[in-house]
């Protein structure tokens, strides 16, 4: 690992201030990088992927930005709320499931002691062209060097939403929970607080090397799920290559409002098949209105996956996708909501 | 400072060095084992403040509460804690090397009340690998201590 200067910032001023009038630009490269579970950044480090030159540990402002809280107008969650406190919270398993279950189908439970939300939703690709810097292409990496993974080993990577600028999965399971929520994310900079919705945090793959909306020195504070009649029946289905401790091949995260067997509102987002948190709005109005069953569920998931583009190996991805969206909405269909 | 298995010491790191380290090449308490040294195995858990976390991905400049090794489990007239006798009574290890993790990790595991049934168990215990596949006999292990641990509290 490379040398870098450590820091604790005592309040949320003093780590913006930190971090703030860096160069705009790739979220690898930042020379200045904040410390919260320190899951995904010292695992970079140590692989050389990440060199930042200066660690902002944001652990002392747990005190006002680690909560769970729970009104009317929805869920309050604090981006420096360790995984684990949200996979254990009763409240949020009967009111919002899915993202119980997001969190309880993520990576391991010392992994969820240490990571923050903020910092799962920040996680990096898992694409091993990325992470092993000894493949000298990538344009995530190293703006304009190329994709390794075009032609490599691609059956881990995205069949949606991709370009020839890179092909990675976004691989975290959470945001799939926030985007089919239709979840706020809290944002403090220099500049003040802005809220935005969750679904624009990330980016497209034009610029591979930017990831998320966030200005140098800007702060994830905490997300805003909005309540509504759809966050009781929801789920997430996570289809993987072990039955644990294991990233995606193929997510759904699933929120219906039904009136009997017809949908009045369907919200989807699909995880491990997509290049950043993707909802699936084809497949929402396709069951919007319609009676849900095995038929009207299949043709929801054709039109989630009518623009997939695969590559090699990873050809078999629309075809699984499809049927772990079938099988999130009839296992949603059948939960007993009181 | 750092405060392991009740002592508290003072040393002098690079920013760089993970806790793992500390604790094996500056503490010279071996017993928490690098495997993959990426957060993947579990062969460093310890706990901090009581929650086991992984010592390889913390600074250990970054550590906020006292640490708590394997080699702080047995008490100090060498009686061993309930786990680590349940690990040998059970068989619970071939090789060894992922061993002191999978104590570590299992007491807290105990503590967390996840040890309800062996699928419990083995979802609890997922992130702790055993390349040796002792996986039948951990969980013999575990849920023999975990009937120790409740009643000795």
């Amino acid at each position: 690992m490379r040398a870098f200067s450590y820091q604790r910032a005592p309040n949320s001023a003093a780590a913006i201030r930190a971090a703030a009038g860096q160069p705009r630009g790739a979220a690898t490269s930042a020379s200045v990088q904040f410390l919260a579970g320190g899951t995904t950044i010292l695992d970079l480090m140590k692989l050389d992927t990440m060199r930042p030159q200066v660690l902002v540990d944001l652990t002392d402002l747990q005190s006002s930005y680690a909560y769970i809280r729970s009104d009317e107008r929805g869920l309050h969650l604090g981006a420096l709320t360790r995984m684990q406190a949200v996979a254990d919270d009763p409240l949020i398993a009967s009111l919002y499931p899915v993202i119980a279950q997001t969190m309880l189908l993520a990576a391991s439970p010392q992994l969820r002691n240490m990571a923050t939300l903020a910092g799962n939703v920040l996680q990096r690709s898992r694409c091993n062209y990325f992470r092993n810097s000894d493949w000298g292409a990538c344009n995530k990496r190293d703006p304009g060097s190329g994709c390794s993974a075009l032609d490599g080993l691609t059956r881990k990577h995205a069949v949606l939403g991709v370009s020839e600028q890179c092909i990675s999965a976004y691989p975290g399971d959470f945001a799939q929970a926030l985007v089919a929520l239709g979840a706020t994310v809290e944002i403090l900079g220099s500049n003040g607080a802005r809220a935005v919705p969750f679904e624009a945090l990330h980016l497209g793959p034009e610029h591979p090397e930017r990831e998320t909306i966030l200005l140098p020195g800007e702060l994830i504070t905490g997300f805003v799920v909005p309540a509504g009649p759809w966050t009781r029946r929801s789920t997430y289905v996570k289809v993987r290559d072990r039955e644990s401790y294991e990233f995606g091949l193929a997510t759904a995260a699933v929120a219906l409002h039904m009136e009997g067997s017809r949908v009045l509102t369907a919200r989807i987002a699909l995880g491990g098949l997509a290049y950043r948190p993707w909802r699936a709005h084809e497949a929402e109005r396709s069951l919007t209105g319609q009676t849900l069953d095995e038929t009207t569920a299949m043709a929801a998931a054709q039109a989630a996956f009518a623009g997939a583009v695969t590559h090699g190996e990873n050809v078999f991805k629309p075809v699984l996708g499809r049927h772990t969206l079938v099988r999130a909405l009839l296992q949603a269909q059948s939960m007993r909501v009181a | 400072m750092l405060t392991v298995n009740g002592q508290t010491r003072s040393l002098s790191l690079d920013p760089r060095t993970t806790l793992l380290d500390a604790l094996r090449d500056h503490l010279q308490l071996t017993g928490s084992k690098k495997g993959c040294d990426h957060g993947q195995c579990g062969a460093c858990t310890v706990l901090v403040g009581g929650t086991r976390v992984l010592s390889c991905l913390t600074l250990a400049l970054a550590v906020r509460g006292p640490v708590t090794t394997i080699e702080g489990l047995a008490r100090p007239d060498g009686t061993l804690h309930p786990m680590q006798q349940a690990f040998i009574d059970h068989d619970a290890f071939q090789c060894g090397y992922c061993t002191p993790g999978q104590i570590m990790s299992a007491v807290a595991c105990v503590r967390e009340r996840k040890t309800t049934d062996a699928q419990q168990i083995r979802e609890y215990m997922s992130g702790n690998l055993c390349r040796c596949a002792a996986y039948p006999h951990i969980v013999a292990a575990i849920q023999a201590a975990s009937s120790d641990m409740a009643s000795d509290s």
